[in-house]
């Protein structure tokens, strides 16, 4: 029914008392009859405003009913209480390397070097599900000589919040060590590659399938445990512990890892960690020679303002007569990164970094690395990188110096 | 195996209390108000409707959303993803500033800092500045980017609505 508008019975209302002062005073049988046609009328009004009024009480319970509704689908999926979620990131880098090496190849390479696909999902208000699926190199396929590219899944684990105190992850989960490893998004980080330290001597980015604990203390004090798998490296690969990521893929889990995180968090913008890790054989007891190995990490991260620094040290020590007959039974590397954003879009950094996977013996092993750059925010979710890089290397190895450039995003 | 039993044990043996975000509301709403007034509705509807996506970059996930009014504060229970899953905020706004921003129901794996009192200070005494943008500077925490940006934008959120909500108020 069509709603009317009040103002015009009150004019006519008015029009009609005016008609009635106007009436000649002998016409009393017409006024009577006038003043009963205007209570007849004016009843007519009262009853049908009530009607209205009614009509107007119960549309606002629809609407209220239908608010609900919506919330109640939203709740359910397609929107922030969804129960199911998507996101990802990936990287594009330009390599522009001349390798300094007698007789070494440059490195001349546009890759893709990341495409990663999140996927979440809420079972209920302590049970969540989070992965990252990857795609390294833009493409994996078998060549004539072994593959290139890779298709991984980087983390898929489930999460039971137990209480805002205590929460226990199992599955595939990257290791609780360093400052890149967990949160490892192109726009969180300066340069275009992961700086080498925490790439080669950590290794990240690591994960492993095992079971964690997150302890949530006082004062952003935060513990992690956690059992998982090991590394399994070998002797031809001179005991490197990059080489010996299993990343959950049908995993030797003959010696499990044993780690420890503490954190602290307490001030806005400051982070101090250290992390331990202890396995009983870094070969997964495939080489009598090697034995059990333990790493010590430790970082700082402060942000302040415009101002940011990280730095972190990280050192692994290797039992066993395997690894010392190669200096691989000390592996270690440090690296320290200022940073300034002279605005919210534009920032720039420099690092040094020094890293050595034979540290034990005297030989000449030891990488060396100088990198400045500046990274361009066009939004605080996408990127685009441009860094120089110095790079001192063991005599008679690669050394790359030249340009990088990188594109980056994450949703 | 052993320690895998422990640690299970350990965890069985803990109280099991999840997150309950109408429980939380409740505590916030008293800790703010002592005795709660009556929830309240805003529709976002009309010029708010843009104001908002400014903000967020997308839309609000609902048409309306409650609050709750005393004298001049109002509190605002809002929901923004993080990096997957929604964090749900209370804010509670007194004369167009921040008094205070809690973390009522935190989902996501990592970033749990953002809950911790001490970040979640920064806000109180922000205001919104011209272009809509807090008039103080937040720091970050590492690791928790998009958890702190999801913060900053509910507060912006906020602050909007009880703009709009105040007599004379525009988006």
């Amino acid at each position: 029914m069509q709603r009317r508008p009040n103002h015009i019975p009150l004019a006519a209302l008015t029009l009609a008392l005016m008609g009635i002062l106007s009436t000649p005073a002998g016409a009393e049988t017409n006024t009577d009859d006038r003043l009963r046609a205007l209570e007849l009328r004016l009843n007519t009004l009262e009853s049908e405003n009530r009607a209205l009024k009614d009509q107007v009480k119960q549309t606002e319970q629809k609407i209220e009913a239908t608010g609900t509704q919506m919330d109640r689908i939203a709740s359910q999926g397609g929107a922030s209480n969804a129960a199911t979620t998507f996101g990802g990131y990936g990287e594009l880098h330009l390599n522009k390397l001349k390798n300094r090496k007698p007789g070494g190849s440059n490195k001349d390479e546009l890759d893709f070097h990341r495409f990663v696909l999140f996927m979440g999902h809420q079972f209920d208000e302590r049970t969540r599900f989070f992965s990252e699926l990857e795609v390294e190199h833009g493409l994996a396929k078998d060549t004539a000589t072994g593959s290139s590219g890779v298709v991984a899944v980087e983390q898929a684990y489930l999460d039971f919040t137990v209480s805002d105190a205590m929460s226990v992850k199992a599955g595939l989960m990257v290791m609780p060590v360093g400052i890149i490893s967990e949160t490892h998004e192109p726009p969180t980080f300066y340069g275009v590659e992961r700086n080498p330290v925490e790439t080669n001597i950590i290794p990240t980015t690591w994960r492993e399938g095992g079971v964690a604990v997150t302890a949530r203390l006082a004062n952003n004090i935060s513990l992690d445990g956690m059992i998982s798998s090991g590394l399994a490296t070998t002797a031809a690969k001179n005991f490197a512990v990059r080489d010996g990521r299993q990343s959950g893929a049908s995993a030797t889990a003959k010696d499990p890892a044993y780690t420890a995180r503490l954190k602290w968090s307490g001030i806005p913008g400051i982070e101090l960690a250290t992390t331990a890790q202890r396995q009983s054989d870094i070969t997964q007891s495939a080489d009598a020679t090697a034995g059990a190995a333990t790493l010590y990490e430790a970082h700082a991260v402060l942000n302040h303002g415009r101002f940011g620094l990280r730095a972190l040290y990280a050192a692994w020590n290797l039992d066993g007569s395997g690894p010392k007959a190669v200096g691989a039974d000390k592996q270690s590397g440090w690296y320290v990164e200022p940073a300034w954003k002279f605005t919210e879009q534009w920032g720039v950094f420099a690092r040094r970094s020094s890293w050595d996977n034979r540290a034990g013996d005297t030989a000449d092993s030891r990488y060396r690395q100088t990198d400045f750059g500046v990274n361009y925010w066009p939004h605080p979710d996408v990127v685009v990188k441009l860094d120089h890089q110095n790079q001192q290397s063991p005599s008679g190895l690669d050394e790359y110096d030249g340009f990088n450039l990188g594109l980056g995003y994450q949703f | 195996m052993a320690c895998l039993r422990i640690l299970f044990l350990l965890v069985l043996a803990l109280p099991a209390w999840g997150a309950d975000q109408e429980a939380e509301i409740t505590r916030f709403l008293g800790e703010t108000f002592g005795q709660p007034p009556a929830a309240e509705t805003l529709w976002i509807v009309g010029d708010l409707q843009p104001a908002v996506r400014s903000i967020l970059e997308h839309d609000y996930p609902a048409a309306r959303v409650r609050y709750w009014r005393g004298g001049t504060r109002t509190v605002w229970v809002l929901d923004e993803i993080g990096k997957e899953m929604p964090i749900s905020v209370g804010v509670a706004v007194n004369n167009g500033a921040v008094e205070r921003v809690k973390v009522l129901v935190y989902r996501e794996s990592r970033g749990w800092e953002v809950k911790s009192p001490a970040f979640t200070a920064q806000f109180s005494g922000a205001k919104l500045d011209s272009e809509k943008r807090l008039d103080k500077q937040i720091d970050g925490i590492s690791g928790a980017t998009l958890s702190v940006r999801a913060l900053s934008r509910l507060t912006r959120l906020a602050l909007l609505f009880d703009r709009q909500t105040s007599k004379g108020g525009k988006p």
